[in-house]
């Protein structure tokens, strides 16, 4: 291994096994440089929190090394505590305790001075926008309040590093949104290392500046974003027929311009092997066949192509695709 | 680590255990309630009983006053393995072992909520009981020794809670033990002082039930006067249950908490 990188993450051959189970990690390799919002991806079961609780020291590997914050997992865990912050699968919080207190509580034990404690603590309810709402019981926050809580005690003691697993499971857009542009400011604006778990594309895509598929305990794939994108390179058109028995004559249709591909139980889709510009092509070949088009739509490559190019499967709850293009069915009408 | 900082840690983990349990009064009211109860069921029907020959005090109320206070402790074992339990199911038991703190500070922590329900159990047995006319022989300062010694075996057992909550990880677990923990009480000296039971196998199982002793230590002070030898005992058991619960929750901790 290189020299240790000070505020990021080096992992080789890293492996979790459990009693009687397969291996939920199975031998992985990444490396997080300071600073970057690692993006990683993958359905449920597929090792992202296994991974998470071994590189914050919460869970021992079976075999492989890795360094976080330059401190290696097993011989210097709490050294790697101290420079890691975590929010970890569900917001782990005490529904009788108030914000405030979760936040004393918190800056308390990780040795911040009695002078300090009280500032630091409301700074960063100031900066969730939890102040309001600061000495209210957590037992009445919403998903999304308690999820910015969530990530404020993470960031109590200043860490260099931070660790967010599946942060916007079950919120709304709005909450979503207020925690993308958080994690986004604190690695762009105070270097904060970020390695984010999700399942969701979209948050993958607005977020990370590389991203890591796992799949079954393996990195399937790794790069930024458009790079995974561009190695699959072929966007998918998909229609819907406005008379179901002409879904048969509308996928023979789709085949003579591509491989087939995930589409909705009424229509069909095809990767396009000519690209974009294959678009009007499909568009005429329709219109001469006299297949009645309910809806066409040209998806872009997305991450979820990506992994169904990787591993044969679509990722459950994907996200939209990136960019569509409705025509309307009156376009195609025969 | 340096001492004030374990302080610090033990002290912050008191206020929020002390702050859960006056926040949850579904914990407080029933060891208050049913103990009460029951002594006001035992002292009225087993009232005929001080006409045995050989009973200490012919006051059945003075003698079933001991109760309350093993019974109360009982409690404690439900309500700290309880929210220990509940810590471990949410997950906030991680959360907090991805701070600096140290396993003693837990526990110690976490029993100051057993510490704040024993006092507040303590004063209201005794209260309730003098008002309705239990004997105090040893006066003020015996109150206070009944207070500490109820508030030990509190502590005392509520290490047991923690033990179960770690071992298990469930909050159903942990109060599934509270049957088998009453079970102890009512095959002990509980209603009849040791000499007076007939029954040679209830006699000697009660003889070796440790909480025997407990209520013999609470009765010493209540009706007859300061026997150094039941308060060593009781307050020994108690130090027994605690340094015996501390060490297999610890253990257990170690186990539970696998960071590396």
């Amino acid at each position: 291994m290189a020299a240790p990188l000070a505020n990021g993450i080096e992992v080789e051959g890293l492996v979790r096994e459990f009693k009687n189970g397969p291996r939920a990690v199975d031998g992985i390799d990444l490396t997080v440089e300071p600073g970057e919002i690692y993006g990683f991806l993958g359905p449920n079961g597929a090792g992202k929190s296994t991974t998470v609780l071994m590189l914050t020291t919460l869970l021992p590997p079976t075999a492989g090394t890795a360094r976080v914050a330059g401190f290696d997992i097993v011989a210097e865990g709490p050294r790697v505590r101290a420079s890691i912050g975590a929010a970890l699968q569900e917001a782990a919080l005490d529904p009788l305790l108030t914000a405030r207190e979760h936040m004393r509580l918190q800056t308390a034990l990780h040795g911040i001075g009695k002078a300090e404690r009280r500032e630091r603590g409301q700074e960063l309810l100031e900066r969730v926008g939890l102040s309001e709402a600061a000495d209210r019981k957590v037992g009445g926050f919403s998903g999304g309040m308690k999820r910015r809580l969530d990530l404020a005690l993470a960031l109590a003691h200043r860490p260099r590093i931070l660790f967010l697993d599946e942060p916007t499971t079950g919120l709304d857009i709005q909450s979503r949104t207020a925690l993308w542009e958080e994690v986004a400011r604190l690695a762009a604006e105070e270097g904060v290392t970020v390695f984010l778990t999700t399942q969701y594309l979209e948050e993958a895509d607005a977020l990370a500046g590389r991203v890591g598929i796992i799949d079954h305990g393996h990195i399937v794939a790794g790069g930024t974003p458009a790079t995974l994108k561009a190695e699959i390179g072929r966007p998918t058109v998909e229609a819907v027929p406005r008379d179901q028995g002409d879904r048969e004559r509308l996928a023979a249709v789709l085949a003579r311009f591509g491989p087939s591909s995930g589409a909705s139980p009424r229509g069909a889709a095809a990767r396009l092997e000519g690209g974009e510009a294959q678009l009007a092509e499909v568009v005429r070949a329709l219109d001469a066949e006299g297949i009645a088009i309910e809806t066409l739509q040209l998806h872009a490559p997305s991450l979820d192509d990506v992994f169904l190019a990787k591993t044969g499967r679509s990722l459950e709850g994907a996200g939209e695709a990136e960019e569509e293009v409705k025509v309307a069915a009156e376009a195609v009408e025969a | 680590m340096s001492g004030h900082r374990l302080s610090t840690q033990v002290g912050q983990l008191a206020r929020r255990s002390a702050l859960r349990t006056l926040r949850q009064p579904a914990q407080i009211v029933p060891a208050l309630v049913f103990p009460m109860f029951l002594l006001a069921v035992n002292s009225g029907g087993l009232r005929e009983t001080t006409n045995l020959p050989g009973f200490p005090t012919d006051s059945y109320l003075t003698f079933a006053l001991a109760v309350p206070f093993v019974q109360g402790a009982l409690f404690s074992v439900m309500n700290s393995g309880t929210d220990l339990a509940r810590d471990i199911e949410t997950g906030f038991l991680d959360r907090l072992a991805l701070t600096p703190l140290r396993g003693a500070a837990l526990l110690s922590g976490l029993l100051a909520g057993a510490v704040m329900l024993g006092l507040v159990q303590a004063a209201t047995y005794l209260t309730v009981g003098l008002v309705a006319g239990a004997e105090l022989v040893t006066g003020v300062p015996g109150a206070l020794v009944i207070v500490a010694l109820s508030v030990s075996v509190t502590v005392a057992f509520g290490t047991i809670g923690l033990f179960a909550a770690l071992r298990t990880g469930s909050g159903e677990a942990v109060q599934s033990l509270f049957p088998v923990f009453f079970v102890f009480l009512f095959i002990s000296a509980m209603a009849l002082p040791l000499d007076l039971i007939q029954t040679d196998w209830f006699r000697s199982v009660a003889t070796v039930n440790p909480v025997t002793y407990l209520l013999e230590a609470f009765r010493s002070l209540l009706f007859e006067g300061w026997e150094p030898g039941a308060l060593a005992l009781g307050f020994g058991i108690a130090a027994a249950v605690l340094a015996v619960g501390m060490a297999a929750a610890s253990r257990a901790l170690k186990t539970r908490l696998v960071r590396t």
